[in-house]
């Protein structure tokens, strides 16, 4: 870890300020991944902006019915909220299906977002990396992938986004918060937030240097069913293999999003319109271009049973 | 103490403490943080300075040069020691890798620097700053490649037969041909390497976190090239070590030419993403079994091969040696193949040989059963044997195999079992239930261990046993109550110490029975003392705080009246152990479920019948085997260092890629403990049951998935994505 310099924020558009005019600067809320990252130094940060004190921490109902989720609502409160229970249930699922209890108490809704991929190359700073050091090369290419990403990869990376939260957002439609230094507010498409690699996957969102995530919003609730099934070898404390978030309606129609697959949560709105005809028609559809390797292509077959279990679920939920 | 008859009626069979169920003494110390580790010795040394090891960034080649100017300039740094300022440095006898790299690298994250700092983040911050220039030769890291061209391993590990093998298996009416294959394994114990180290002249003292004292001390003294008598190497408690500490590692040597470089104290604890590269590993095997048996299924031939491969001088994981004693068969080859690879060293890991081994003999023997349409357990039991098969003359000196099974069978409910697999459903689980047997050597080592009597009735036991975690301590105390008579808690136990008479140490499941066998030598020595103080005759009888002997009875703390009474001894095994073969077993019964649609296996039950002896003490005996059982399961189902053949590493080298169960994937596990005692084992009738837990775990999972789906996978672990395209079709 390099040593840094460190500072609470009292307001979000202040925090944003140094951030922005202060090369090397980072916010930090958690910490719960940037901590880990900071030790191997694939993270090295000069400046910490800690955001703990903004009051970001509230969730508040929107005027058209919705949740707002401020940035600092760690895991464990979002997780347990009553009207998230309610409403949102494939949110709570995924929020339990992660980390742990002590990582959820400590970690923010903010901070999940941008969490970084798991790529174990990307943890190694003697392996070539073009995400921790742009130029580098890719050693998870023909090397170890069997986590790795299946769609939405690049030549030049070929890393998932790690998390679940954000899978159930996507099926939400969420909608990222921000402000920047100069005070200016932009609302992010949870479609939109995390990029596909392409020639930059050093860049995993949208961000631009010094915005500051302030709350994700979710519309209003959707009804339906809600799953997340989430396959892994282990049984708790460990990354999906793949993942499934789903609200399934009555009628058979519904929206999905896979975890685990590609550098954002993978939803294909084509996809989600194919639920009636099961879940191989969808799977064709969402992962229409996939370029597995060797080690990961048994996520294809994967995530169309994990997408059949779920829907087998809600089904017998109907009958119910 | 020479153990040269079987074990008559003694003092231990009285059984007033050994064998009860006491919770363990250093407990209290371990559950409030008063029980110092490797790391914590800050009383002891409060001034030491930090270490930070750097690891080579390539697995084979040649160091350049290392330019530290950086790493000298940055806050706080006190020294670097590099191989060419280290001075000339030996191999410890335990080692098959020197431990600090240079010029040549021998394989990924073995050391090459270690950096002394005011401040562990200042050490941590400056190692980083090191530049090494390493000219990268081609290394050979892929087993398969490398095992074309492998020779058998030396000696008669390379090939045991017994009768003709092969014109057995060719005759044979029911045959099985088949291979498995096992990954390397890492220890991840929950405590890192971690060494204090500080000189006094030329006198070294290290806290350390090690199984096996004496190996430790000797092998440190060689590296150093000091002589052995100058080192005190000190583990009072070791956070678990699973063999990855049974010898000499980077850790202590670089403390230590640490310390004599900033002339400081120096404490240092490897890192988590360092310890699967830089330490040693259990190795992975590729095995093949062949089996003949006649049509009633009395096995007549056994075949087992395996190839692994480790660094040059290295040897093999010897996964065939309980093949050769766990059935009957008149007709038997053992053989090993070992490649040369540049991987970091393989190694000692918990039952080495037996733990890989079992995971695969265990499978052919439920899958030769299945040709045979016979029950595997009524399959195991026909094949039982009394005796060693290649020395039918030398029996085994205790063997309740067939009753592990049968009771086992009978508890776990095993007759429910349906025979033809994939047929039991719970919603979307298949359910299916597997079973193997448990085997692994009980090995008869030397142990010494010093007794003192005080004149406040105080007993204090000395010995450089360690205690990992496995109940040391605890054992020992018993045994020292039960041959003076005392309470548990008038006994005092101090372990880990090379000032200490030598023990058996922790390793192979040897420690406690070998260990609690040399205080008890050691006992019977300070008896004689107090009996002659008492003038109360060689028989006397020690019970609850007195000696009663010639019709009278004494307090036991005025034998020490005039001074206290201090006896050493050890215990030792001569011909008369070389007539029997000492082993333990076991049965592990397994109900799984598989997620129909995803492949995801879950446990639902788990039931271990063990026949190892006396259990000296049942929490820590059911403890160990529980753990065993745990870390069986990871084998089975999610363990496995990922090699990358390209640049020669284990990918996966932390907690977070590297899976081990957690609680959620362990169910509810039932030990069973047969009522043993082995009279030609040693005084206590004991024999280990630390490692016995883990032989054949793994194979009784995959034969309950083969159960539950008819889909048969040889490839550990066994994870969804290698039996995904023959679950059930779903839609």
């Amino acid at each position: 870890m390099r040593a840094f310099t460190y500072e609470r924020a009292k307001d979000p558009v202040e925090a944003a300020r140094i951030v922005a005019s202060r090369p090397g600067a980072k916010f930090i809320a958690g910490g719960t991944n940037l901590l880990d990252l900071m030790k191997i130094e694939v993270e090295t940060p000069t400046h910490l902006v800690d955001v703990q004190d903004l009051k970001l921490d509230r969730i508040e109902k929107t005027r058209d019915g919705g949740l707002r989720i401020g940035a600092l609502v760690t895991n464990t409160d979002l997780a347990a909220d009553d009207r998230v229970r309610r409403d949102y249930g494939v949110l709570t699922r995924a929020i339990v299906a992660g980390a742990s209890g002590q990582l959820r108490n400590k970690a923010s809704t903010a901070g999940n977002l941008l969490q970084r991929t798991r790529c174990p190359y990307f943890y190694d700073t003697n392996m070539a990396c073009n995400k921790r050091k742009p130029g580098s090369g890719c050693a998870a290419i023909g090397g170890y992938s069997r986590q790795l990403g299946v769609i939405g990869v690049s030549n030049d990376c070929i890393a998932t986004f790690p998390g679940d939260m954000a899978v159930a957002m996507r099926v939400l439609d969420a909608v990222v918060e921000t402000v920047d230094a100069s005070g200016q507010r932009r609302s992010i498409a949870i479609a939109d937030f995390h990029r596909l690699w392409g020639d930059r996957p050093d860049q995993d969102t949208v961000l631009r240097p010094g915005e500051l995530i302030t709350a994700v919003t979710l519309p209003r609730p959707i009804g339906g069913r809600h799953f997340y099934e989430k396959v892994r070898d282990r049984a708790s404390y460990a990354y999906a293999l793949v993942s499934v978030a789903a609200v399934i309606q009555r009628d058979g129609t519904g929206r999905v999003a896979f975890g685990g697959v590609a550098p954002r949560p993978w939803r294909v709105e084509a996809a989600d319109a194919l639920l009636p005809q099961g879940a191989a028609a969808v799977t064709a559809r969402a992962f229409q271009g996939a370029t597995p390797t060797k080690d990961n292509a048994f996520k294809l077959p994967l995530a169309t049973r994990a997408l059949a279990s779920v829907l087998a679920q809600a089904a017998d939920q109907n009958r119910a | 103490m020479k153990f040269d008859s079987p074990a008559g009626t003694n003092p231990i069979d009285r059984k007033q403490a050994v064998g009860r169920a006491l919770p363990r003494i250093d407990g209290p110390l371990k559950t409030t943080g008063l029980a110092p580790y490797a790391y914590e010795h800050h009383r002891e040394v409060p001034n030491a300075a930090y270490g930070a090891i750097v690891g080579a960034g390539v697995a084979k080649g040649t160091i350049r040069s290392i330019d530290t100017s950086a790493a000298r300039a940055a806050p706080g740094v006190l020294a670097i020691v590099t191989a060419q300022d280290a001075g000339k440095l030996g191999k410890g006898k335990m080692n098959t890798v020197k431990l600090l790299a240079g010029p040549s690298v021998d394989h990924y994250h073995q050391a090459v620097a270690v950096v002394v700092a005011e401040t562990f983040e200042q050490a941590r911050a400056a190692a980083a700053l090191v530049r090494v220039d390493y000219a990268r030769t081609k290394g050979r890291f892929d087993l398969d490649d490398a095992l074309k061209t492998a020779r058998p391993a030396p000696g008669d590990d390379g090939e045991a037969r017994v009768g003709s093998f092969e014109s057995a298996y060719a005759a044979a009416p029911v045959k099985l041909d088949a291979e498995y294959t096992t990954p390397d394994h890492t220890h991840a114990m929950m405590e890192p390497f971690a060494s204090i180290a500080a000189w006094n002249g030329d006198a070294l003292t290290v806290w350390t976190s090690n199984q096996m004292i004496d190996w430790g001390r000797g092998d440190l003294a060689t590296t150093l090239g000091i002589p052995k008598d100058k080192v005190t190497v000190l583990s009072p408690y070791v956070g678990g070590g699973f063999g990855g500490k049974l010898f000499l590692r980077a850790d202590a040597v670089l403390a230590a030419l640490g310390a004599k470089a900033a002339k400081r104290p120096v404490k240092l604890a490897m890192s988590r993403p360092m310890m699967a590269n830089n330490a040693t590993h259990r190795p992975a095997t590729r095995q093949r079994i062949r089996l003949g048996a006649t049509r009633d299924g009395m096995l007549t031939a056994i075949g087992h091969e395996s190839g692994s491969g480790d660094q040059p001088d290295g040897g093999p994981e010897a996964a065939v040696n309980q093949t050769k004693l766990l059935y009957a068969g008149a007709n038997r080859l053992a053989a090993m193949r070992l490649a040369v690879l540049d991987l970091p060293e393989g190694n000692a890991m918990r039952a080495p040989g037996e733990a890989p081994g079992m995971m695969a003999l265990e499978i052919a023997i439920d899958e030769m059963a299945e040709k045979l349409g016979m029950d595997p357990v009524a399959f195991r039991i026909k094949n039982d044997t009394q005796v060693d098969p290649a020395e039918p003359t030398k029996r085994f000196s205790q063997r309740q195999l067939v009753r592990c099974l049968t009771d086992g069978a009978d508890r776990f409910g095993w007759a429910k079992r349906n025979t033809k697999p994939g047929q039991v459903r719970d919603g979307k689980w298949l359910i299916g239930m597997g079973v193997a047997a448990a085997f692994r050597n009980h090995v008869n080592m030397t142990s010494g261990a010093r007794v003192q009597l005080s004149q406040d009735g105080r007993v204090t036991v000395e010995t450089d046993m360690t205690d990992i975690g496995t109940g040391s301590y605890t054992i020992i105390a018993q045994t020292a109550a039960e041959m003076l008579g005392v309470p548990v808690d008038a006994v005092e136990v101090r372990l880990g110490n090379s000032s200490y008479p030598v023990s058996a140490g922790s390793g192979g499941q040897w420690g406690a029975a070998n260990a609690t066998a040399g205080v008890y030598a050691a006992c019977v020595k300070l008896r004689e003392q107090v009996a002659q103080r008492l003038g109360l005759g060689t028989d006397a009888v020690f019970a609850e705080g007195r000696v009663t002997g010639g019709g009278r009875t004494v307090a036991l703390r005025d034998a020490a009246a005039q001074g206290p009474l201090s006896a050493e001894d050890k215990i030792e095994f001569g011909d008369f152990s070389k007539q029997y073969q000492f082993a333990t077993f076991g049965a592990h019964f397994v109900e799984v479920a598989v997620d129909a649609y995803t492949g995801v296996t879950r446990l639902r039950r788990m039931l271990a019948v063990c026949a190892a002896g006396r259990i000296i003490n049942p929490i820590s005996a059911r403890s160990q085997v529980i753990g065993a059982m745990t870390m069986g399961v990871g084998s089975a189902l999610m363990e496995e260092l990922a090699v990358d053949k390209r640049f020669g590493l284990f990918v996966n080298h932390d907690l977070a890629s590297y899976e081990v169960p957690v609680h959620a994937d362990i169910p509810h596990q039932e030990v069973v403990f047969l009522d043993e005692a082995d009279d030609k084992a040693n005084p206590m009738k004991a024999k280990g049951v630390g490692e016995l837990g883990l032989c054949g775990v793994g194979a009784a999972v995959a034969n309950a998935i083969y159960n539950a789906t008819g889909v048969r996978v040889r490839d550990y672990p066994i994870t969804l994505d290698k039996y995904l395209d023959r679950l059930p079709a779903i839609v």
